[in-house]
């Protein structure tokens, strides 16, 4: 048992808060920094201990490192947050891999693009009737004086199905809290459950080691309150307790994506949906497309439910005849574990380690997974739309609709990035080589590749089918890497720079 | 790999030429004034850098040796079809002028010198080649994505022929389509040379030299071996890793010039920990390696990675220092993913011999599999490729094996059901 604080950690991370109901992310810059450091120190900040009764609503915080410069904390200490993170979501080779080309381009985003970013994410929860309260206690005496509003992320509750129509937030990382999973060498099976320094800075991740994070002296200012480093138990540990938050606006459009699907479906709405499920790779009331499995699975099955959203591997499938390649899930969590072929004794593992009895054509084409999970704690926004009345004409000056994509993550470059570039954007997933994801696709040409907005479905003993001409159907409408501190490291950033 | 000691008050100014010739940020244009790497027809990858060593101070901080001033060397490689003689003369044909303006550079070139003979006398010959597929030729990368493309075209676009029968049947009528085109020369499909009997030979007697002269020497390793690994703990436990987070600017650097295509370059250089134990133990390595390159790994996967295109491990400066270049799918976050979760093992006996490198346990263990630290050290030995030219731009090593499957799958007479499903499998 590690000594894990959970009243040193924000909510988030343990929870999706899914009894508030209401939620609403203010993206603030700091207009009087002497304010601002005072309504942090004030701010009650939700943490991930667990209450009796539950709370009604909760408050989180993330900073940009903008955010940071801002509140005058040190640019040695700033520097040793995460790269990806100092640098931004929309530095150009970064908006190349993460797909942030064309229509996606940070120009075009309502907030984060250049001159747009913001410094902190004051993020709110709370039941139907508290939401007005969380907004007034916010702008409060101090909040209107401290803080410019860049943007305020609305969310809607659409029960748990996303705007496209989908149950959502079926299947989650389980995160080891105790931190009991061992890790020595190969994992051989796939597991859900997921190493603590995965989600949590200050912890062993799954290469059993500490990501790299701002480790302080202890007799530098504001440190003396910090705990230890668990590794370097003589420096004071920024990261520990926080994780990097990374939010998305996803605008999706709902109409564009059924009449798709009605047109390839010649109007046939039992048809028009078993495309839009392969697209997903789950149907739309979350069932998967492939069978479940009778082995059970490390870390799924914590309830029935569980077990019959999650208990399946694509093992079985390495074609994509029953779930598509390049489904939306699939490329998400292709669920595999560190070899492609089962190892059986030590000998098949050495041979398997020098790249012998490799067995079918895909083999090693995709990295393990365990290595690249998110915690995903997205909202939707906008008013719902069921498929039906998606196809009937669109009334003037509709409101948009999408997700506030929101995950977190220890390491951004091998997790969301990873996630995004080397599985969800790239047209070369899995030995695929004419789609993208087909939800999240930009659908921008690739250099030597004729075409890139497909979408195949492979058939058994038969040529696939292939969909051709998807249309852009997601548009990124703002990001940022924001950084969820520890409580301790909230009070230090509050309180370093006066 | 043509490397040459550069006059180092002028490598901003043959920066800035060599810039000229690219149409991205580090990306060849292939019809550039300098080099037009498009008219060489056997060219798979090229690149042009400046071998700037970052880290020649580290000597001095791990082993307070006195620090040596190599020189900064201009590195011009290719990966080519054929013979290196041929390959110079068609590049000396295609751009002699281009070449000469940027070997002018160079402090030991005279214009006017012969180009060839100059090339030949910097040729640094890779200590160890990998190729992901053996004898796969630009003509046939050509040939047969062309081949890909049409037929695909046209079996989706013609859904009904292509949508029903048997497996077989299908895979005939894609034959009957290829063939037609073949015939009406919409489409060339040149028979497949077999590798020159010289060089067969040559490999055949290394395929049995190698293992003759190991057994042969096997007593006296066997013998040595109980030394060899007192040696190799004293030291693992004591050489310091030096691999600090490197600065956000040679990372902006590195990052500017990737993921402008699905393949990326990667250039290193490192130098070798000093004494004769490290030396031995790194040149042995790197010649065992060149065997399983050469002989084992030959078919699309180095060990488990199957996304590297061509690498090369070049000595320079008398074995002291090495650069390493190769061309992988993907972007670098995966790549470091297969090096570390896919042949850590493999990396860390041949590059725990250099300064700095992450500790290893037995030569074979740890080491990459500090995956920060790995990341780290491996950014910080990176050089900005300043130029590099992809001749399949678009093409992974994957869609390359996946034409070719195609083709010699028209190529059969008849299939089973069974073999011409997998086959449909493929298009």
């Amino acid at each position: 048992m590690n000594q894990l604080d959970f009243d040193d950690v924000q909510g988030l991370a343990r929870f999706g808060f899914g009894s508030m109901r209401q939620a609403c992310f203010y993206l603030v810059r700091i207009k009087d920094v002497a304010v601002a450091r005072a309504w942090l120190l004030a701010a009650h900040v939700t943490t991930a201990r667990t209450l009796d009764p539950p709370p009604s609503t909760a408050l989180q915080i993330g900073f940009t490192v903008d955010g940071l410069k801002a509140l005058g904390v040190p640019s040695e200490v700033i520097n040793g947050f995460a790269p990806e993170f100092v640098a931004g979501m929309t530095e150009e080779s970064r908006s190349r891999r993460l797909g942030d080309i064309g229509r996606n381009h940070p120009s075009c985003w309502r907030w984060g693009g250049p001159d747009r970013i913001p410094h902190l994410a004051i993020m709110m929860y709370g039941k139907e009737d508290q939401m007005a309260q969380c907004e007034a206690e916010f702008k409060g005496p101090l909040g209107d004086v401290a803080f410019e509003v860049t943007e305020r992320l609305t969310t809607s509750d659409l029960d748990d199905v996303e705007p496209f129509g989908f149950r959502d937030g079926l299947s989650q990382p389980v995160v080891d809290w105790e931190e009991k999973r061992k890790i020595s060498g190969d994992q051989l099976v796939y597991s859900n459950v997921v190493s603590l320094g995965e989600f949590l800075l200050g912890y062993s991740n799954e290469y059993n080691e500490y990501t790299d994070r701002p480790l302080l002296d202890p007799a530098s200012r504001g440190a003396a309150d910090l705990l230890a480093a668990l590794d370097q138990p003589y420096k004071k540990d920024l990261g520990r307790n926080g994780t990097y938050l990374v939010i998305r606006q996803l605008e999706q459009d709902v109409r564009a994506f059924w009449r798709y699907m009605d047109h390839a479906a010649n109007s046939n709405p039992e048809q028009r949906a078993r495309l839009a499920e392969a697209m997903l790779g789950r149907q739309l009331n979350g069932t998967p497309l492939m069978p479940l499995q009778n082995n059970p699975i490390d870390g799924v099955g914590k309830d029935d439910d569980d077990r019959a959203y999650n208990q399946f591997l694509y093992n079985s499938d390495p074609d994509g005849v029953r779930c598509p390649l390049g489904a939306h899930a699939r490329r998400a969590n292709p669920r595999n574990a560190d070899f492609p072929n089962p190892v059986k004794g030590p000998i098949s593992h050495l041979l398997q380690t020098l790249g012998f009895g490799h067995k079918g054509i895909r083999d090693e084409l995709m990295s393990a997974t365990r290595f690249h999970r998110l915690l995903r704690r997205g909202r939707e926004y906008g008013p719902g739309l069921s498929p039906e009345d998606a196809l009937k004409p669109e009334p003037e000056n509709e409101e948009k609709r999408g997700l506030q994509f929101i995950c977190l993550n220890g390491n951004i470059s091998r997790q969301f990035e990873f996630v995004q570039g080397a599985w969800m954007n790239t047209t070369k997933f899995d030995g695929l080589s004419e789609e993208s994801d087909p939800l999240l696709g930009n659908r921008e040409a690739v250099q030597g590749c004729p075409i890139s907005n497909t979408f195949s479905q492979p058939r058994e003993n038969a040529l696939r089918e292939r969909r051709n001409h998807l249309p852009q159907f997601v548009t990124v409408r703002g990001g940022a890497y924001f950084f969820l501190p520890s409580l301790r490291a909230l009070k230090y950033f509050a309180t370093v720079g006066s | 790999m043509v490397v040459a000691p550069l006059d180092v008050n002028r490598t901003g100014e043959l920066r800035s030429l060599v810039a000229t010739m690219n149409s991205a940020p580090g990306t060849a244009n292939p019809d550039n004034d300098i080099i037009p790497f498009g008219r060489l027809e056997g060219l798979h990858f090229a690149r042009v850098l400046v071998l700037e060593d970052q880290t020649l101070d580290d000597v001095t901080a791990a082993y307070g040796l006195p620090r040596q001033n190599f020189p900064t060397y201009l590195a011009f490689l290719g990966d080519f079809d054929g013979d290196v003689d041929d390959f110079r003369r068609q590049m000396v044909a295609v751009a002699g002028k281009g070449l000469e303006r940027i070997f002018s550079f160079c402090v030991d070139f005279t214009p006017g010198t012969d180009l060839i003979r100059w090339m030949q006398q910097h040729e640094h010959r890779p200590a160890t080649m990998y190729v992901n597929w053996v004898g796969r030729s630009m003509q046939q990368i050509r040939e047969e994505n062309a081949l890909c493309q049409v037929l695909q075209k046209h079996m989706f676009e013609n859904g009904s022929e292509f949508q029903k029968g048997s497996p077989e049947e299908i895979r005939r009528a894609a034959k009957a389509f290829v063939q037609q085109e073949v015939n009406m020369r919409r489409l060339t499909l040149t028979p497949l040379k077999k590798a020159p009997l010289g060089w067969r030979i040559s490999n055949l007697l290394n395929l049995i030299f190698v293992p003759v002269l190991l057994l042969f020497l096997a007593p006296w390793f066997l013998l040595y071996l109980p030394i060899f690994l007192i040696q190799l703990r004293r030291r693992e436990k004591r050489d310091p890793v030096i691999a600090p987070r490197p600065s956000a600017e040679h990372v902006r650097r590195l990052a500017e010039i990737e993921d402008h295509d699905v393949t990326n370059q990667f250039t290193a250089m490192g130098s070798v920990k000093p004494g004769l134990f490290r030396r031995w133990t790194f040149i042995t390595l790197l010649w065992l390696v060149e065997y399983t390159t050469r002989h084992i790994y030959t078919r699309r996967y180095l060990a488990r990675v199957p996304s590297i295109h061509f690498a090369r491990w070049v000595y320079i400066d008398d074995k002291k220092r090495l650069v390493f270049c190769s061309n992988y799918d993907g972007s670098l976050e995966s790549y470091m993913d297969d090096f570390i979760n896919k042949v850590a093992f493999g990396l860390n006996v041949v590059f725990s011999n250099g300064i700095g490198y992450p500790r290893t346990n037995w030569l074979a263990f740890k080491g990459a599999k500090n995956e920060q630290q790995f990341k780290y050290y491996i950014r910080r030995h990176q050089l900005p490729t300043e130029v590099w030219y992809n001749g399949h731009r678009g093409l992974t090593n994957f869609d390359l094996f996946r034409n070719s499957q195609i083709r010699s799958g028209l190529d059969q007479q008849s299939m089973t059901n069974a073999e011409a499903a997998q086959w449909l499998a493929l298009i």
